[in-house]
């Protein structure tokens, strides 16, 4: 009876869970129960996102009516390929977090605040996965908002000032980038007269005729790409995650842009249509010149870094370039390879950032100069961040090696072969800042406060470890994540020809 | 037997083993680690080949024909005199290094497709770099770094060929080559090259081994260049430009090695002049010639490795290595001085000593194949090889003026893997049909016929005559003890002042473009420091206003883009 009304309303469960949750989480007040509480229900949302996932087997999309309301009247929950995926980065990621947030909460927020942290977090996951499940452009809105407000508390949260400007800034930034999609989304109902994405779609008049849909559509895209941090629109993010306390860093950098990229594939694909995107509009031309500048820029301030924190937040700039780059090259295999790198760039950031966050909790500092010998007291944290890293240039056996053979697969197949050569010169870059740490925290005499660290506690260790063993794991069999995402690239191409 | 492991398996999985154990247990385990190897591959080597699929790729793991096993018994021999010579160490990382090296080695050798072969290259590198950063001096770790650098490097060429060869083909199979094959055949043949230390990218060998621990250089002069001569032979057999860049690596490091004082040094020169003799042997393509290259391999790793060990052994013993402050040895170091000496003779080729049947045979293949100039640069490279490694490496270390050092003879492993070693060379040098028959070309060859045995002999007594009578005549340099008389006069004579003047506008020419390469750099790097360093604009956190302003201007200029 339970397991029918569930399996019957699995997707409109995998987003009203943690919404029901959170408000709940703030009754238990305790810091260590509503902690148990959001641990619990992370993980009842990533095992519902695999069950979604696993049905997606058999049935090409899963469609839900709110309320049993038809579209597009009512609100209708739309899951293919792509949000499949995606629900399933999120989820796992929110569930991967959680036991690590324990130790690393305890550590950088007032204990008296710790209830407010875990609700804040359920209802940025509700956010985040109501974004993707949806299947009506205002609701979009709706869970974007709910995303990005817990996302500024969450980010402000800690007891670092600095993070307070930062928050204030994503803040502005955020709320340009949301308006923005929210008046893209009226010009559509101007023109449509209709939210549901696919029925707009439908509704939209022949390409190129009329000037309303244009300008929404250039909304659109620029809000999108404000949420997805593209350059030169990423000046939010570096200050947010560096100041953020470590466990919303990991679940921000993992999950947040990636939405961002979902909802940029969602307008782009099933509801203005690649046709009208890359052939009317010269959207592939803006994203490839903003990829590539994103590679190279972002890539280059990250080697002059000294706060490792921020220098990660860089190279999550850059590395939004790559999967830019495959949304630009705009052939399925390129989508196809955006996607790969979504799902394993999910994987390594969040690992690096989480091993980070372990160096932080002992050393209470992040700067490069404070890392100074920390392998010989941190060896199993900084082992996890030299294959994070690893990954990160793209080293063979890696995620990062499969991201890059099928972005350079792509845009050879695609005749855009400088591109190819371009992720490959901007993966020394990579190698350059990543061995910057190596070399600091191998090879340099101890500090003081390095030499007295202790390795970090095995609940922030084991997390760190599965997101960097899954780094490792899916860089030697990539048959999943390759296949998955080229069905979904597939499933997007055709989605409005 | 039906099941066998990959031949890298049982160095990894004895690489972890080791790195747990500590003591006699770990030096015990890690000798046994070569045996069982051997053992491996006696009994179990599969006909067909083992293949793993990755992606959409077919990797074949492990392809054993003849030539892939030759190398590897090779390398089960080298990896065993090495471990026993090293067993004396407490040393975790050097043992775990060593084990992973071996592994690698074995791994790039049966690799079947290029992007195995990528791997285990790569991991050479990296498992190597550990025996040089062992010796926990500034030094050697600076080198450590300047080998992994080059070494990573020329991986990253390897890779990039081989994905133009795939591009291009569609196979990975790491089979021959060629230069035919264009973009692929050179970036293929570069990414070889630096491994075999072809000249001008031979640097990292000669900076990087002499400071490595004294039981790690000798596992690094047996396997990584090795890997790069197989590969040669595998992927480059025939091509003739292979010849020339053999005879020139045969012949130019003959005068570094005799003004370098650092003995190992000198013995990494000769490695590379060793190296020479086969590359010029797989350029020559011949059945012969290549038989005469990979055996040369095959003795090159042990006699090099002998003396490698003689003076591995030898700054254990005193600290010291530079020929300068050494000598009189052989009163407290007897057996070693014997050793050493046995390994010089094979270097030197003299008959019965295993050197002789392998180099000959490239030799006449030059001569067959109508390479005279070649066959004579060899001759030439022939006597030098005698002079430095043959005569000044035992000669300064363990004769010349007494250094009044007196020490002991080494430990007793260390004696006996260089016993088995002199063994080995005098064994394959008096019975060289065991090392034939194991050859994978199909090559009639006799070694000890006439015309052979005189001449080699008549190079060597010549040699040693002339070295005897420039003594006793007291025309004999003290520092710079010459041998070879055509090559002393070239030298001597000519070289301080030709090659002087020619050194001189070289070294101001470079002196020149380095500091205007370094300026450029600094300028270069100063350029991006300025705009993407932490206070440059691209990476200052921005005022609030200013992002917004951006914002805006994003959003017209994205609505002009798509009006227009």
């Amino acid at each position: 009876m339970i397991a029918q009304f569930v399996s019957q309303h699995l997707p409109a469960l995998q987003v009203v869970v943690p919404l029901i949750a959170a408000p709940v989480c703030v009754l238990l007040r305790r810091p260590t129960l509503s902690w148990l509480f959001a641990l619990i229900v992370t993980w009842i949302c990533f095992a519902m996102s695999i069950a979604l996932l696993i049905r997606l087997e058999s049935a090409g999309t899963i469609v839900y009516e709110m309320g049993g309301w038809p579209a597009p009247w009512g609100i209708e929950y739309r899951i293919g390929m792509t949000s499949a995926i995606v629900l399933v980065i999120v989820s796992g990621i929110g569930s991967v977090v959680m036991p690590y947030a324990k130790a690393s909460v305890a550590a950088e927020i007032d204990p008296a605040r710790h209830y407010l942290f875990y609700t804040c977090y359920l209802l940025c996951l509700c956010g985040l996965l109501g974004v993707v499940a949806t299947g009506d452009a205002f609701n979009l809105f709706v869970f974007l908002e709910i995303s990005s407000l817990s996302s500024y508390v969450l980010i402000g949260l800690g007891r670092d000032r600095r993070a307070l400007t930062a928050a204030f800034q994503y803040l502005v930034m955020g709320t340009i980038g949301a308006t923005s999609i929210v008046i893209g989304i009226g010009l559509l109902y101007l023109v449509t007269g209709s939210l549901n994405m696919a029925d707009i779609a439908a509704r939209l008049p022949e390409p190129g005729t009329n000037r309303t849909v244009l300008v929404a559509f250039a909304f659109l895209g620029l809000g999108a790409a404000l949420k997805l941090a593209l350059f030169p629109l990423h000046v939010w993010l570096p200050a947010a995650y560096t100041h953020a306390p470590s466990a919303v860093t990991a679940f921000l950098a993992a999950t947040a842009t990636k939405v961002g990229v979902y909802i940029l594939l969602r307008f782009i694909f099933t509801v203005f249509g690649a046709t009208f995107a890359f052939t009317t509009m010269p959207l592939d031309a803006m994203l490839l010149a903003l990829a590539v500048a994103a590679m190279f820029v972002a890539s280059a301030i990250a080697i002059f870094q000294n706060n490792v924190k921020r220098m990660l937040a860089y190279s999550s700039v850059a590395q939004i370039g790559y999967m830019v780059l495959g949304i630009g090259i705009a052939t399925q295999a390129g989508v196809a390879a955006g996607l790969i790198h979504l799902f394993n760039h999910a994987l390594m950031k969040g690992g690096l950032f989480m091993a980070i966050g372990c160096v932080f909790l002992r050393t209470g500092s992040v700067r490069l100069e404070s890392m100074s010998g920390i392998a010989r007291t941190m060896p199993w944290t900084m082992a996890a961040f030299v294959l994070g890293g690893l990954s990160l240039i793209g080293v063979p056996l890696t995620v990062g090696f499969i991201s890059k053979l099928y972005l350079i697969r792509a845009s050879f197949e695609a005749g855009l072969w400088p591109f190819g050569v371009l992720v490959v010169l901007s993966s020394l870059l990579a190698v350059a800042y990543i061995w910057r740490v190596v070399e600091t925290a191998y090879f340099r005499e101890p500090t003081a406060e390095a030499a007295r660290a202790t390795e970090a506690p095995l609940s922030m260790l084991l997390p760190t470890w599965v997101l960097i063993g899954a780094c490792v794991y899916f860089g030697i069999d990539a048959e999943l994540t390759v296949d998955t995402a080229f069905r979904a690239a597939a499933a997007l191409m055709q989605a409005n020809p | 037997m039906e099941f066998a492991l990959p031949p890298f398996l049982p160095f990894f999985l004895g690489a972890l083993v080791v790195a747990v154990l500590r003591g006699r247990v770990q030096a015990g385990v890690a000798i046994l680690v070569p045996i069982l190897g051997f053992a491996n591959l006696w009994f179990g080597m599969p006909g067909a080949p083992e293949t793993l699929q990755i992606l959409d790729f077919t990797l074949v793991l492990v392809r054993a024909d003849e030539l892939a096993m030759l190398f590897g018994w090779l390398f089960h021999i080298a990896a065993f005199i090495g471990l026993v010579y090293s067993s004396h160490l407490r040393d975790t990382t050097q043992q775990v290094a060593a084990l992973t090296y071996a592994g690698s080695a074995l791994g790039a050798i049966f690799a079947g497709d290029f992007i195995t072969l990528f791997i285990f290259w790569e991991l050479l590198a990296v498992s190597s770099v550990f025996l040089i950063w062992a010796r926990r001096t500034p030094r050697a770790i600076a080198a450590g770094f300047r080998y992994l650098l080059i070494n990573v490097f020329s991986g990253v060429i390897l890779l990039a060929g081989a994905l133009v060869h795939l591009w291009e083909t569609g196979s990975l199979e790491f089979s021959y080559i060629g230069l035919e094959a264009g973009l692929a055949g050179w970036l293929i043949l570069l990414a070889l090259g630096v491994k075999a230390a072809f000249p001008f990218l031979h640097n990292w060998l000669t900076d990087a081994y002499p400071e490595a621990t004294p039981t790690g250089t000798v596992f690094l002069s047996a396997f990584t260049t090795k890997v790069a001569v197989y590969a040669l032979a595998r992927a480059y057999p025939g091509t003739e430009l292979l010849i020339y860049i053999g005879g020139a690596m045969a012949m130019f490091p003959i005068f570094y090695a005799v003004i370098e004082n650092d003995l190992r040094r000198v013995l990494a020169y000769s490695m590379i002049n060793q190296i020479g003799f086969m590359v010029c042997g797989i350029g020559i393509g011949t059945a012969l010639a290549l038989n005469g290259a990979v055996s040369h391999a095959f003795n090159d790793v042990i006699f090099k490795g002998l003396l490698m060990m003689s003076m591995g052994a030898v700054l254990h013993m005193t600290g010291r290595i530079n020929g300068s402050e050494l000598g009189g040895l052989y009163k407290s170091m007897p057996i070693t001085t014997v050793l050493c000496i046995v390994g010089a003779a094979s270097i030197s080729a003299f008959p019965l000593f295993s050197g002789f049947i392998s180099k000959s045979m490239v030799m006449q293949a030059a001569m067959d194949e109508g390479y005279p100039v070649i066959w004579l640069a060899l001759l030439f490279a022939s006597a030098g090889v005698f002079h430095h490694a043959g005569i000044k490496i035992p000669f300064f270390a363990f004769f010349a003026h007494d250094s009044g050092i007196r020490t002991t003879e080494p430990p007793l492993n260390m004696l006996l893997a260089m016993g088995v070693s002199a063994v080995l060379c005098i064994g394959i040098g008096s019975y060289p049909d065991v090392l034939y028959g194991m050859l994978p070309y199909e090559a009639e060859y006799h070694p000890y016929d006439w015309s052979h045995v005189i001449t080699q002999t008549q190079l060597l007594f010549f040699s040693a005559l002339a070295f005897v009578w420039l003594n006793l005549t007291g025309r004999y340099p003290p520092e710079l003890p010459s041998v070879n008389l055509d090559a002393e006069w070239f030298y001597r004579r000519l070289a301080p002042r030709a090659v002087g003047g020619v050194v001189a506008t070289l070294v101001a020419a470079h002196a020149v473009l380095d500091r205007f390469g370094q300026r450029q750099m600094d300028r270069a790097v100063a350029f991006v420091e300025h705009h993407h360093g932490p206070e440059g604009y691209f990476a200052r956190t921005w005022p609030t206003g200013s992002m917004v302003a951006l914002v805006a201007l994003v959003l017209v200029a994205s609505l002009v883009f798509y009006l227009a």
